[in-house]
């Protein structure tokens, strides 16, 4: 009983709970259709290459994963969300991809200029839109949605003008790597990593995270405790920009190519699901990035589910939906008031018999 | 007061960069326009000398106001090209243009400013089908003639004629070349996958409806239809879904665009499935835009069906005749292409009418839009 209250009051245990929920259904699904139970978390090496279910969770799910990085920090910092960062994925994967075709070349197999530097200029392009909305956030005092709306419905829009208004092709081996494999393993998963690795660690040895979250909680007092507030929202927002730029980067070399129409469209919606499902409040102050990260595989959990069930894609949002609130209203304080009531009520009526 | 700086200063940087920014949108399109122009004018002086003679007789140039969706694909850039190419001032038409950015209630103020501008015919390509009564009305009061073009309107009835393409006739053709292929290369049975378009989209219905009509006929088996949202994102991730619930259970992948063909070929290759011509795996797209002819003369695809974008010569005849006094028909069909890979079949029968296929060589790549 102990230790069975140990692991559910971890800080993570709901989260990492509900994904593991969502992926149950699986292997329900599997057992009842006379398939090998577990088919959905079988890793197998194919073609030289990791192939599973899982896999292709972890791998979809990278950009979601880092775009969640950021959209942690920031939420916790201002209290407010970063709507633009699919636009500004858009922004940079355009970018990125009209650097190395060249401008108004539709469609390259050679690169115009050294890869690292196109992929650079698009991972700065998303810095530069990051610092646009962090300086009227932290320094006009702006509302983040109110200051993060202006990309979000512009930096589409700039990266259809440096796109010509085409979808530019770069059909090049070296550019497509990002979206591809480092070995037997989905390179995104690798960068998700990376990136994960370095925020992670970025927080845990240095007083950022402290700073971060202490600024979010009461910002004033924060100041008058010698914080520069200012400057911490306004390298958050730069941190979620090179985030969405290194998430651009990715969506754009899966299909070596820069969609600006679709890419990264509605991502922001799935980026702050992703803070909320991880448990944390969007009212700012304290926050768990891993929970983030937990809650942005679990969305990609749930859309993968639904494309091995056969679930049409006319009622899949519904679906999406339902699983949704289940996992918000497990997570919310009411609930789990009453949930604590209810137990203490049998642990005290148990009491009650054994005395 | 630094803060006070600060914020005129942002004021004037966005400013300018709102100058900026339209003033580079407005000399892109006219160095578009102006190589478009310079290639119709070397390409057809003749044609143009002709048309000139033509609007002299009828006294001044033909106004026209174009109300387009958007630029969202390469598809919808060809059709503006091409409507921009054939309404070009050396062929006597003055254009006006709008881009109305998938924004419906836009389209409708920028019909009613070409009622203002008083321009001779409205050509409009919806961006929804229905709500149309009202404005319609409107240009018939102000007699303007309108031409729907593409997408088609529900609500209304109230326009001169609307060309377009069928996508019911494209899903069909996509259904009997492929009974005609299985038959000739002895396939005998057919499990299919489909890969289908943005939900709702008259292309996703219509082609969609088309293909499962013959499936249907012919006993095959439709093993999954989800859809790709006509993305190559989209249609990477449905194929890689595909590929672990049917390993070995499908022959035939029929994606509903091109874009979803590109992704569900890298899907397939990282698993290491055969596709294309000769191999394990039919595959069938629909739009045949460059790129994707390029990968059917490759024989990565076996089979792309037009969705033909240059609705702007149908419509010019439409124009011609209504000019004429003639009445056009109320539904014009575009002529489309049916692009294959191999020489082995020279004709499909489609709603009983014989149909040519056309074996892509490097000519056709070049000429596609």
């Amino acid at each position: 009983m102990n230790k069975v209250k140990k692991i559910t009051g971890m800080a993570l245990f709901l989260p990492v709970f509900c994904m593991l929920l969502v992926m149950l259904v699986n292997v329900i699904y599997d057992a009842a259709n006379g398939n090998f139970a577990f088919n959905f978390f079988t890793i197998s090496v194919r073609n030289g290459i990791l192939y599973g279910r899982l896999i292709d969770i972890l791998n979809r799910g990278s950009e979601i994963a880092i775009l969640a990085i950021g959209m942690t920090l920031v939420v916790s910092s201002s209290a407010g969300t970063d709507i633009s960062v699919g636009s500004v994925m858009s922004l940079s994967a355009s970018f990125c991809c009209m650097l190395l075709a060249g401008y108004g070349v539709a469609s390259a197999s050679t690169l115009a200029m050294p890869l690292f530097l196109g992929v650079l200029g698009g991972i700065l392009m998303g810095c530069v839109c990051g610092a646009f909305n962090g300086f009227l956030v932290a320094y006009l005092n702006v509302q983040p949605m109110v200051a993060t709306l202006i990309l979000f419905s512009a930096a589409r829009a700039i990266g259809l003008l440096l796109c010509n208004n085409v979808i530019v092709y770069v059909r090049n081996d070296s550019f497509g790597f990002f979206g591809s494999f480092l070995g037997p393993v989905p390179t995104p998963i690798v960068i998700a990593a990376l990136c994960i690795l370095v925020i992670s660690l970025l927080l845990r040895y240095t007083a950022l995270g402290l700073y971060i979250q202490s600024v979010g909680i009461n910002k004033k007092a924060s100041r008058i405790a010698g914080l520069n507030s200012e400057k911490i929202i306004f390298l958050c927002y730069i941190v979620c920009g090179l985030c969405a730029g290194i998430a651009g980067i990715v969506a754009s070399s899966r299909i070596t190519s820069a969609d600006s129409n679709n890419i990264g469209l509605n991502f922001e919606l799935d980026a702050i699901l992703a803070v909320a499902l991880g448990g944390n409040s969007l009212g700012g102050g304290k926050f768990r990035l891993a929970g983030s990260i937990i809650g942005a595989y679990t969305i990609q959990a749930i859309t993968t589910t639904l494309y091995a069930l056969g679930v049409s894609t006319e009622q899949a949002p519904v679906y999406k939906a339902i699983v949704v609130i289940i996992i918000v209203t497990i997570q919310a304080p009411p609930f789990k008031a009453f949930m604590k009531r209810m137990s203490d009520k049998r642990q005290l009526s148990k009491g009650g018999a054994a005395v | 007061m630094k803060k006070r700086f600060l914020s005129i200063m942002m004021c004037a940087v966005m400013t300018t960069a709102l100058v900026t920014g339209c003033g580079n949108s407005s000399g892109g399109s006219t160095s578009n326009g102006g190589s478009s122009g310079g290639s119709t004018s070397s390409g057809g002086t003749s044609s143009g000398g002709s048309d000139t003679s033509g609007g002299g007789s009828s006294g001044d140039t033909i106004k026209i106001g174009f109300a387009q969706v958007g630029h969202e694909s390469d598809w919808r850039t060809a059709s503006t090209k091409s409507c921009q190419d054939v309404f070009s001032a050396e062929n006597g038409y003055d254009l006006q243009f709008v881009d109305c950015d998938n924004d419906s209630a836009a389209q409708i103020e920028a019909i009613r400013g070409f009622i203002q501008q008083s321009v001779d015919y409205i050509i409009v390509d919806p961006i929804v089908s229905k709500g149309w009564d009202t404005v319609l009305t409107e240009c018939e009061d102000a007699n303007i003639p309108v031409i729907v073009i593409d997408r088609t309107i529900e609500d209304s009835d109230k326009y001169v004629s609307w060309v377009g393409s069928n996508f019911k006739t494209e899903g069909l053709a996509a259904g009997e070349w492929l009974k005609a292929y299985a038959e000739k290369k002895g396939i005998k049975e057919i499990n299919a996958l489909v890969i289908e378009g943005s939900t709702g989209a008259s292309a996703t219905l219509g082609r969609t409806d088309g293909f499962k009509e013959i499936a249907d006929a012919n006993g095959w088996k439709i093993v999954d239809s989800q859809s790709g949202d006509f993305t190559e994102a989209g249609g990477q991730e449905v194929m890689e879904s595909y590929i672990k619930s049917y390993e070995g259970k499908f022959n035939v992948v029929i994606c509903q665009n091109d874009n979803e063909a590109f992704g569900a070929m890298t899907a397939m290759k990282n698993a290491g499935i055969e596709y294309g011509v000769g191999k394990d795996v039919i595959l069938v797209s629909f739009d045949a835009c460059t790129a994707g002819l390029e990968k059917v003369m490759s024989g990565d695809i076996n089979a792309d069906f037009e969705c033909n974008p240059l609705a702007a010569p149908d419509v010019e005849k439409v124009i011609k005749q209504l000019e004429n006094g003639e009445t056009p028909e109320k539904e014009v069909y575009m002529t489309e292409h049916w692009y294959v890979n191999e020489d082995i079949l020279s004709s499909i029968t489609v709603n009983g009418e014989e149909q040519p296929l056309t074996v892509v060589t490097q000519d056709i790549v070049d000429a596609q839009y």
